[in-house]
C-alpha cells in the first residue's frame, strides 16, 4: 500500500469510524475544562500575587492558574502528568504508585465481582424455578439497592471485622452487593426469554427440568447475562472504591481519594480519580471481549 | 375422566392399525370472558398409516385438538389413546414428532445440533447422534448444512430442518401444525411433494393441521372438516389416491370433486352471518 492510499484510508477511517467523534467531543470537553479552570482558580492566584505586592500581566494569571499546587480544578495537563509520574515513574511498590493502589482495588473488584456474578445467577435461577422465591426475594432484592452504600459501607467493615474476617473478604463484599443485583435482574429476564414454542417443543420431548434448563434457559439468556456482567463489572469497581473509603489502612483508589480530600490535593484526587474510570472502561472492555467471542461461537452474530 | 379404553389396549397389544382413538372428547378453556368451549364432542379414529389433515377456519379448534393428541392440552371430557397409551404415557415413550407452525429452530445451534437436539434428550450415544442426524438431513435435502446457524437459511429450509428435528426421533406418528403456513406458495408446492415422498417412504402415520384445500386434498388419504364455535367435526372425506402421486393429480376431476367437498363443508360449517 502507497504512503498516500494509506493516509487517505486513515483519514477515511477517522472519519467514519467511531474515534473521529469521540476525539472531537474529547477537545471540547478539554477547552471547556481549560476555561473553568481559569476562572475557578482566578481569585486564588489574584491573591496570591496580592499578597506577594507583585504586578502581574493576563499571561502570568493564566499560567499561574494552570499551575498551582491545590488548585480548585486542576487543569487536565496537570493530572496528565500526575498519573504519568505516579504510574510511569514511581516504583509500584511505593504507596504512592497509582499502580500500587489500582492492583490493590483490581483484586477487591476481581473478588467483588466474581462473587457477586456467582450469587447474582443463583438468585436468577432460583427466582425462576420457584414463585413463591420470587414474591419473597425479590422485595428484598430491590430494597437492598435502595441502601446508600456509602452508608452500608463501614458497617459490613465494623461487623466483619468483629468475625475476624478482615483484608480483602469485607471490600469484596460490598462490591459483590453492588455487583449481583444487575446481573440477578438480567439473567432472570434472560432464562425467561424462551417463547411458548421453544418450550413446547421440550415438552413434546419429555425433558425433564434440567434438560429444559441446561439446553434450552441457560444458552437462551446468555445474551442477557452479558448485557448484565458489563454494568455489574462496573459497579463491582464503584463498590471496593466505596469499600476502601471505610478501610483506607490497605490502600487503593478509594484510599487515595480520601487520603487526597484530607490534604486538599486536588490533583491526587482527580489522578485517582481517572485512573479509576480507566480502570473500569477496561474492565467492561474486557468483558465485551468475552461477549463476542462467545456470540461467536452462539451464533448471535451475524 | 381420562381413561384408556379397554378394547385400544387390546389392539395396542396385538398390534392392530389403530394410532389414535378418540371419542366423545371436549375441551372448555376457562378464560378472564368465561368458559370457552374449543373442542365439542370429537370423534376420530386414524389408522396406522394415514395421512390426515384437520381443516378449518381459525378458532374451529384443529390446533387444540392436535395439542390434545401430543399431550400440550389436557381435555376436559371424553376418551384419547395414542398408540393405545394415554397422550401423557405416549409423550413419554416420545411417541409422536411434533413440527410447529415456525420453525422453533433453537438460534445458538447449529442445524445439525439442532436435529440432535430431542435426540440428546434421549441420552443416545455419539455415533447414533450422528448417524441419525446425517439420515434425517438427507431426508430433507439438507446435507451440507449441517455447520449453518438457523439465520443463515431461508424460512423453508428452517421449516425442513424442524421436520428432520422431529423425524430424527423416529416416531410412528408425526404431528404437524400448519407447517407450511408461512412460506409463499411455490416453496409449499415443493414441500408438499417432499413430504408426501417422504411419507410413503418411511410408511408414518400423519396429522396435519392446514387451512389450505389445495393443501389438505393433496396430501391426505383422509379430510377432516372441522367447524367453529365450538370447535367439532363437520365432515371426514376419503381421498383415495395412489400413495405415489404427484402435483399433476391437482388437475384431475377427481380431486376438484373432492376440494369442492371440503370447500363446501367449510362453509356450511360456518357461522358467521353473512
Amino acid at each position: 500500500m502507497s504512503t498516500e492510499r494509506g493516509a487517505s484510508f486513515l483519514l477515511e477511517r477517522l472519519a467514519g469510524g467511531s474515534a473521529f467523534p469521540i476525539l472531537v467531543v474529547v477537545g471540547f470537553i478539554l477547552a471547556i475544562w481549560y476555561v473553568g479552570a481559569f476562572f475557578m482558580n482566578l481569585d486564588l492566584q489574584r491573591d496570591k500575587f496580592a499578597n506577594a505586592n507583585q504586578a502581574y500581566s493576563m499571561s502570568d494569571l493564566i499560567e499561574g492558574t494552570m499551575s498551582q499546587e491545590r488548585p480548585r480544578l486542576p487543569a487536565p495537563h496537570q493530572i496528565a502528568q500526575e498519573i504519568d509520574k505516579t504510574v510511569f515513574e514511581l516504583s509500584p511498590t511505593s504507596k504512592r504508585s497509582l499502580v500500587y493502589h489500582g492492583e490493590v482495588t483490581l483484586q477487591a473488584t476481581l473478588l467483588g465481582f466474581a462473587i457477586g456474578s456467582a450469587l447474582g445467577m443463583l438468585l436468577a435461577v432460583m427466582i425462576v424455578h420457584a414463585a413463591s422465591l420470587e414474591r419473597s426475594l425479590m422485595p428484598w432484592i430491590i430494597a437492598s439497592q435502595t441502601i446508600p452504600i456509602i452508608a452500608l459501607a463501614p458497617m459490613i467493615v465494623v461487623i466483619m471485622n468483629q468475625f475476624d474476617v478482615t483484608g480483602i473478604v469485607p471490600k469484596a463484599t460490598i462490591s459483590a452487593y453492588l455487583s449481583f443485583f444487575p446481573v440477578t435482574v438480567g439473567m432472570v429476564k434472560g432464562l425467561r426469554s424462551p417463547d411458548p414454542l421453544q418450550l413446547d417443543l421440550m415438552r413434546t420431548y419429555s425433558a425433564s427440568r434440567l434438560q429444559t434448563f441446561f439446553k434450552l434457559r441457560a444458552p437462551a439468556s446468555v445474551p442477557f447475562l452479558f448485557a448484565s456482567l458489563k454494568v455489574a463489572v462496573a459497579a463491582s469497581l464503584v463498590g471496593a472504591v466505596v469499600a476502601e473509603m471505610t478501610k483506607s489502612e490497605d490502600g487503593g483508589f478509594g484510599a487515595r481519594l480520601l487520603a487526597g480530600s484530607y490534604y486538599g490535593q486536588t490533583i491526587q484526587i482527580w489522578a485517582a480519580l481517572f485512573a479509576a474510570a480507566l480502570c473500569a472502561a477496561m474492565l467492561v472492555w474486557i468483558v465485551t471481549i468475552a461477549d463476542r467471542a462467545v456470540s461467536k461461537r452462539m451464533g448471535y452474530v451475524r | 375422566m381420562l381413561e384408556t379404553t379397554p378394547k385400544a389396549q387390546i389392539d395396542a397389544v396385538k398390534g392392530t392399525a389403530r394410532v389414535i382413538d378418540i371419542s366423545r372428547l371436549s375441551l372448555t378453556f376457562e378464560t378472564s370472558d368465561g368458559p370457552v368451549q374449543a373442542l365439542s364432542e370429537i370423534d376420530l379414529a386414524i389408522e396406522r398409516g394415514e395421512f390426515v389433515s384437520l381443516i378449518g377456519p381459525s378458532g374451529c379448534g384443529k390446533t387444540t385438538l392436535l395439542r390434545v393428541i401430543a399431550d400440550l392440552e389436557t381435555p376436559t371430557s371424553g376418551a384419547i389413546t395414542v398408540n393405545g397409551l394415554s397422550p401423557s404415557e405416549a409423550r413419554l415413550e416420545r411417541a409422536y414428532g411434533y413440527v410447529f407452525q415456525a420453525p422453533a429452530l433453537y438460534p445458538w445451534r447449529t442445524i445439525a445440533r439442532n436435529v440432535a437436539l430431542p435426540l440428546e434428550i434421549m441420552g443416545l450415544s455419539k455415533e447414533e447422534r450422528k448417524e441419525r442426524v446425517q439420515r434425517n438431513l438427507d431426508l430433507v435435502n439438507l446435507i451440507g448444512f449441517e455447520k449453518r446457524f438457523p439465520w443463515q437459511l431461508s424460512g423453508g429450509m428452517q421449516q425442513r430442518a424442524s421436520i428432520a428435528r422431529a423425524l430424527a426421533v423416529d416416531p410412528e406418528l408425526l404431528l404437524m401444525d400448519e407447517p407450511f403456513g408461512a412460506l409463499d406458495e411455490i416453496v409449499r408446492d415443493k414441500l408438499n411433494e417432499q413430504l408426501l415422498r417422504l411419507w410413503n417412504k418411511t410408511q408414518k402415520t400423519v396429522v396435519f393441521v392446514t387451512h389450505s384445500i389445495p393443501e389438505a386434498v393433496f396430501l391426505s388419504t383422509k379430510v377432516v372438516v372441522m367447524s367453529p364455535r365450538p370447535g367439532r367435526i363437520h365432515d371426514i372425506i376419503e381421498c383415495g389416491f395412489a400413495r405415489d402421486r404427484t402435483l399433476e393429480i391437482r388437475e384431475t376431476p377427481r380431486f376438484l370433486e373432492i376440494a369442492n367437498r371440503v370447500r363446501n363443508g367449510l362453509r356450511q360449517g360456518h357461522s358467521y352471518v353473512d
